[in-house]
């Protein structure tokens, strides 16, 4: 190795060396492996400004709420106390790409970071499909700060403790704030603020006296639906409450669609953990050792990148002190490297499992893998049974009518593919958050609502359920019915939370 | 080409906001919290701020998931021994374990919410909100002690305060001074002479140089007046150290309450005495018809059946003063807190002891009335303390907890001392 090439040498960084560093990733990333990233723009900050950023989940700029002050004690704490350390990096999905790098890094750790979030993440961001279809990385930051000016005036006119209780009872319904069979809108501010203007003239136009004397065409005895029923089932509670809520302000419809517009900015994060960070994890090994093949960083580099990389990966047993459930940087790295190793070197169960991917170019593959594919397909479609094998991955069945667990199946031959299905199922949305749906309001009647819970393998609401069921009724300000039914349809229970 | 700023210059503390409104919120629970704290806490402990625990329950965010019960699998990596078929006792653990994409509520599980108080946020909820910060410039009577303080230098002083390096410094002033004029003209001279010193030059006096060079032997390298003393002045001592008794009535009467409220304001003055002295130690007696000085712990949590003698309390606390806090090396500061029952002849001997014997020994005694009620009785006690006429001694009655600090600024704001009630 000529020492001519490297970069530098030692721990510190300056800003100079870390655009050298970026240029020279930069060239392996986009060059050599084409990949295809929105323009970075790398932010360096302070660990109390980490600290903030993570306590506002990762946005740079947010509406105040006392359970962003929760967080923040939290991490501070845990920080303080050693449990934890910092995140190397944030990264937010946005056009440019925004990446916080730690003031307290050594430069092979920024060198990390830029590679892993810079490169990784960003490329993910731009590339897979759900990210496409469910946010807009240009608006997210201007909508935020249009949201933290909003909810300053609602505070200014109608005081800090009514926009917290409104908060408070989103932020419990913040899982149900999206419509996942439909395609978004795209968001902007202009728009956002046009429609606003819209919506207050629209209640200006209803106090004015004028309107009051015009005469009403007496034709409301004609409804167009039969009262008691919705079009179909909405799924969106957060959007139906914000279009057909009876008794909220403008405000408060307005506060609803902010709450549920973070909904959806982080809709694709939940579902692509272990690709996400499987890929920005996969893409900083690769290109690290790109740099060192290439002769551009040291043997001492290359050790404390390792260190902090086998940290990273490291995947805890069940049984083991500190399990966290799976660690999606540990998998999806793992699943990853597999996918490459099957491109290049194939073995005879590869073959039979995965004719589709031998032999083939592993940067086409896996570009495709990563556009095409959440966490619930990607484990699916890819998980091989060498990795089942590897993470000794085993599925225990816990069902009501008996007294004991069972160990449904492991990693041997005739378990893979149902091992398989059911890590798939485990990070399916559905099994994660009950299926609640709006069925029903009685609009000429005594306007109640009836929500809907279809059961899920006969799975009951958790106990704190109810407090935020109370909270979906006072959204909609009149008495609301929960129905329970059964998979098959059929009416299990019923219950009325009161006005 | 991306983009590269450096951001560590922008607002660090972002979040400050949303920790205020989470304590504002949770105003009442982190009271509650304080409020075990105190009475759980050592007097001298209490200025340290500390940790609230929050039931984790209260500041849960709730949200709509998947209860116990129904069916469903669990997949987990790390099998070791099981095979397909086994079986294995349902755990009794909280919900949800084993969802492997669980988001983490921060890692604080189903036990409390701890986190920290700063000093500040812990004083002022434990003072309801109160003010502290102007106590420090209250003051509590004369502080006799003086200790020595650095104050430039004289001419005069002993030997071992001698500073050299002045002294020096004056000297070469001096021959300075008083060489120059002669040195002044010798050169002159040694100018006309020019190279040849042998040449004979009618300007040049002889006798003159001889009696310049004389003068300029003349000059002492030292003199009486060039010697400087390092100077030391002595200055009243600020800090040093004071003694506090805490007198307390422990008989039955003395209910949790009463004693808690004696707790607060024993830990208040203790505050207040700290920052006016390095050094504080405190004295607990206790008394039912007898007098013993217990431990901090024993003060506040035993209990002693018996009647009430005050006088015990005060004979002891003359014995503990003349034993092991001379009244000239100490400041000696009392408060003794009692719900105002007192018996018999113990009373008027007990002022008389107070008036006579005590308080020349003591920079302040302060006696504080507890009772959970407001009552227009004047107790025994009180009404024979009324009659104690001195500005080192002053009594008030406290009812509740937030009377402790006007009460406390009352007895220790130093024109109204002595009169308060």
């Amino acid at each position: 190795m000529t020492s001519s090439r490297l970069l530098s040498q030692g721990p510190d960084w300056n800003f100079d060396l870390i655009e050298k560093y970026d240029l020279a990733i930069k060239e392996i990333a986009v060059g050599e492996f084409g990949l295809d990233c929105y323009p970075n723009q790398i932010e360096i900050i302070a660990s109390e400004q980490m600290l903030d950023a993570y306590a506002s989940s990762g946005l740079p700029i947010s509406y105040p709420h006392w359970s962003f002050g929760k967080q923040f004690i939290i991490q501070e704490e845990a920080y303080r106390k050693g449990a934890q350390g910092l995140a190397y990096e944030i990264v937010i999905n946005s056009d440019p790409c925004i990446s916080y790098l730690m003031e307290e890094n050594s430069m092979p750790l920024q060198g990390l970071v830029i590679a892993h979030a810079c490169y990784g993440h960003n490329s993910f961001f731009k590339g897979n499909y759900l990210f496409r279809q469910w946010t807009n990385a240009d608006a997210i930051v201007d909508y935020m700060v249009f949201a933290k000016n909003f909810v300053r005036r609602c505070e200014e006119s109608y005081g800090i403790q009514a926009v917290e209780d409104m908060f408070d009872a989103c932020h419990a319904l913040r899982d149900y704030g999206v419509s996942r069979y439909q395609r978004p809108r795209q968001l902007s501010v202009a728009e956002e603020l046009n429609r606003q203007r819209e919506r207050e003239e629209y209640e200006w136009s209803r106090h004015d006296e004028i309107w009051r004397t015009v005469p009403v065409a007496e034709s409301q005895d004609t409804p167009e639906k039969a009262a008691g029923d919705v079009e179909e089932p909405q799924e969106n509670l957060l959007y139906f409450l914000e279009k057909y809520s009876p008794k909220l302000a403008g405000w408060q419809r307005e506060i609803i669609r902010i709450v549920r517009k973070m909904g959806q900015y982080f809709y694709p994060q939940g579902q692509t953990k272990v690709m996400n960070e499987g890929w920005a994890t996969f893409w900083h090994y690769t290109i690290l050792n790109r740099m060192y093949d290439k002769g551009l960083v040291d043997d001492g580099f290359m050790i404390e990148i390792l260190a902090s990389h086998s940290n990273v990966i490291a995947q805890r047993g069940f049984d083991e002190r500190g399990y966290g459930g799976f660690n999606p940087y540990a998998l999806g790295f793992a699943m990853f490297m597999d996918i490459k190793r099957m491109c290049e070197d194939p073995t005879e169960e590869d073959r039979h499992w995965f004719p589709e991917v031998v032999d083939t170019p592993w940067q086409e593959t896996l570009d495709f893998a990563m556009r095409n594919y959440k966490d619930e397909s990607f484990i699916a479609q890819y998980l091989s049974p060498k990795l089942i094998r590897e993470f000794h991955i085993f599925a225990i069945s816990d069902e009501e009518e008996k007294e004991y667990l069972e160990i449904d199946s492991i990693h041997n031959e005739e378990g893979y593919r149902r091992v398989r299905r059911l890590l798939s199922e485990q990070y399916n949305r559905d099994g994660q958050y009950p299926d609640l749906q709006i069925t029903g309001f009685d609009l000429h009647g005594d306007r109640s609502l009836t929500v809907q819970h279809r059961l899920h393998r006969k799975r009951p609401l958790s106990k704190e359920s109810d407090i935020v069921l109370r909270h979906l009724q006072r959204l909609w300000g009149f008495d609301m019915h929960l129905e329970t039914v059964r998979e098959d349809g059929s009416l299990a229970d019923k219950k009325t939370f009161a006005a | 080409m991306s983009v590269i700023i450096d951001r560590r210059l922008n607002d660090r503390n972002k979040n400050a906001a949303n920790r205020a409104r989470f304590m504002r919120r949770y105003k009442a629970q982190i009271k509650r919290s304080v409020a075990d704290m105190v009475s759980e806490r050592s007097i001298e402990d209490m200025q340290k701020g500390g940790k609230v625990k929050l039931p984790a329950r209260d500041v849960s965010e709730p949200h709509l998931r998947h209860g116990q019960g129904g069916d469903r699998e669990m997949v987990l990596p790390g099998n070791r021994t099981f095979t397909p078929g086994d079986r294995l006792k349902r755990p009794s653990g909280g919900e949800g374990d084993g969802d492997g994409s669980g988001d983490g509520e921060g890692g604080s599980g189903e036990d409390n919410f701890t986190f920290a108080l700063s000093r500040e946020e812990f004083m002022n909820l434990f003072f309801d909100d109160l003010e502290l910060p102007h106590l420090v410039r209250t003051q509590v009577g004369d502080i006799k002690e003086l200790k020595p303080q650095r104050a430039g230098y004289t001419s005069q002083g002993s030997p071992t305060n001698l500073s050299v390096v002045r002294t020096m410094r004056q000297a070469l002033g001096r021959r300075i001074a008083l060489q120059s004029g002669a040195r002044r003209r010798l050169e002159e001279i040694e100018a006309l002479q020019g190279d040849d010193p042998d040449k004979d030059n009618p300007l040049i006096d002889e006798a003159e140089i001889e009696l310049l060079k004389k003068r300029i032997e003349r000059v002492p390298f030292l003199d009486d007046i060039d010697l400087r003393f390092r100077n030391r002045i002595m200055v009243p001592k600020p800090m040093s150290q004071a003694v506090m008794f805490c007198l307390m009535d422990v008989s039955a009467s003395m209910n949790e309450q009463r004693k808690d409220l004696a707790k607060r304001f024993y830990t208040l003055l203790h505050l207040f005495l700290s920052r006016k002295y390095e050094r504080v130690e405190i004295v607990f007696i206790r008394h039912t018809n007898d007098a013993d000085e217990v431990d901090e712990q024993t003060f506040f949590n035993d209990r002693k059946t018996g009647g009430t003698v005050v006088y015990s309390a005060l004979e002891l606390m003359r014995e503990v003063i003349a034993a092991r806090y001379p009244s000239d090396q100490w400041n000696v500061y009392a408060a003794q807190a009692s719900d105002g029952d007192a018996f018999g002849a113990d009373p008027e001997r007990s002022r008389g002891f107070l008036e006579d014997q005590l308080l020349p020994l003591v920079r302040y005694y302060a006696y504080i009335e507890v009772c959970e009620t407001p009552t227009t009785r004047t107790s025994t006690l009180a009404s024979t303390y009324q009659r104690i006429d001195s500005p080192h001694f002053a009594m008030a009655t406290v009812n509740d907890h937030r009377d402790i600090y006007p009460v406390f600024r009352t007895l220790f704001s130093t024109d109204t001392a002595g009169s308060a009630t």
